[in-house]
């Protein structure tokens, strides 16, 4: 239970740096907090007590047992490597910015209103 | 001034969200306690029972034969087989993120000076150290029906490997050739075993080959060739990324 | 009886090891995401988002997602923190602190 209110926060968290902060890379790095925040949030939905993890071993060899959600898991297996495409296209125009105007932050870069 | 208001701006979306999903008095929009879900009530029992199109009974390791996905990981047998066209969108995004990284960064490029003199350990140890991350990589992505994992992080190891080179010689530079040569052909493949499914199979992406006995390597029908060819694809986007990043244009 | 009465309070004292566990690591996530938003260097921001990052791999361990924990652990460590620290080192002038 504690780690769902935790989630939440976090997302808060990331939230608030993408409001205030005003260079550049900050803001990156808090999209990269709030997409943390966001997979762990959807993993603990689908988590039952005492279940076992989603795989078939000779072990736990029969599917009458009780299994934690394996659908929440797939979501998150794309979400994650899609942030990481998101980052790399922002990082990228972050240096091909810093090489036009020669700085990071947002207000001494220059240009018409 | 900027600080205060974007203090209250998420303190009222906090409310609202918890509000909403733990105080509500809708019936359908209140969340379960943790960790007491009943998965009767889910579309996830079809799933573990691998009952979507009809059948029945329990399903055994190393003893059912010829079920309608046969690989004995769930997670696998969701994102390969029974939603196969949301892994077919997700390739395409990595592609145009790919795509847009070396459009942006592009131009005729030379390696730029490191930061620092890579030391003795580094240089001679990342010639060992990056065979057995090739191995492991391969083996991820190979049993990705059977053990965890799958082609996503086996062909993020893999582009982690070239990463290791990259840093331990000042002088290196992957053959870009090649690695967009594997990307583009490990690409198109897979659309190909789709369209040949709609002769063979019925539909879009079925999965015409026999299923075996739950367990066994040779199992799952078409799940093992198309992570194969998932983590081929992702671990050669992903070293071209890097690639770019690691270049400077020559002026 | 004795046996029966030891073997529950065994069982109980794993159950609250858990749970203590889970409260140590939460608290430690949103203390370093705290800092990493207001960290005076660029380079100690990005080292605090490596941390959370593998402070999520053992969380999705203990909600038993095996899958999850293994290509978030090769994701966070390896690539994305490379690539943001290849994106300052190629911005900075000659013998100048980042």
């Amino acid at each position: 239970m504690m780690i769902q209110y935790i989630a939440i926060l976090l997302m808060l968290v990331g939230i608030y740096g993408l409001l205030s902060q005003r260079n550049v890379i900050k803001m990156i790095v808090s999209l990269n907090i709030f997409e943390i925040g966001l997979n762990v949030f959807i993993i603990s939905i689908g988590y039952v007590k005492d279940g076992v993890a989603p795989i078939l071993t000779s072990v736990n060899n029969s599917s009458s047992l009780m299994f934690v959600d394996p659908l929440p898991h797939a979501l998150v297996l794309t979400a994650i490597v899609i942030g990481v495409g998101v980052t790399a296209l922002a990082l990228a125009l972050a240096r091909k910015m810093h090489k036009k105007y020669g700085t990071y932050e947002l207000d001494e870069m220059g240009g018409e209103a | 001034m900027k600080q205060v208001i974007s203090i209250i701006l998420v303190l009222l979306i906090g409310v609202l969200i918890f509000g909403a999903l733990y105080f509500s008095s809708d019936e359908s929009l209140k969340f379960n306690e943790y960790g007491k879900v009943n998965l009767a009530d889910r579309v996830s029992e079809k799933y573990i029972d691998k009952s979507v199109n009809g059948g029945s009974g329990v399903v055994e390791y190393q003893k059912s034969e010829g079920l309608e996905s046969g690989s004995a990981n769930y997670v696998t047998s969701i994102i390969v087989n029974y939603r196969s066209f949301d892994t077919l969108g997700e390739v395409t995004v990595l592609f145009i993120s790919a795509f847009g990284v070396a459009l942006l960064l592009g131009g005729k490029r030379k390696r730029q000076k490191n930061m620092f003199e890579p030391n003795f350990i580094l240089k001679h140890g990342a010639r060992l150290v990056f065979g057995l991350m090739v191995i492991f990589g391969v083996y991820m992505f190979s049993h990705g029906h059977l053990t965890p994992g799958g082609g996503f992080p086996g062909g993020s190891i893999i582009a982690a490997s070239i990463l290791l080179l990259y840093m331990a010689d000042n002088e290196f530079r992957a053959k870009m050739k090649s690695l967009k040569a594997t990307e583009g052909i490990a690409g198109s493949l897979y659309v190909i075993i789709g369209l040949l499914a709609v002769v063979l199979g019925g539909y879009f992406l079925a999965n015409f080959l026999p299923t075996g006995i739950v367990g066994d390597l040779l199992s799952g029908g078409v799940i093992p060739i198309v992570y194969i060819l998932i983590g081929l694809k992702v671990g050669s986007e992903l070293s071209g990324i890097i690639d770019s990043f690691v270049t400077k244009e020559v002026e | 009886m004795r046996a029966i009465f030891l073997k529950t309070e065994r069982e109980v004292n794993k159950v609250q090891i858990l749970e203590i566990v889970e409260i140590v690591i939460g608290a430690l996530m949103l203390i370093i995401g705290i800092m990493a938003i207001n960290a005076k260097k660029l380079l100690n921001s990005i080292i605090y988002l490596s941390i959370i990052s593998m402070l999520a791999v053992v969380a999705f361990v203990l909600m038993k997602a095996p899958d999850v924990a293994v290509t978030e652990a090769v994701i966070g460590s390896g690539l994305v923190t490379a690539i943001f620290v290849f994106t300052l080192f190629s911005t900075r002038k000659e013998g100048e602190d980042l």
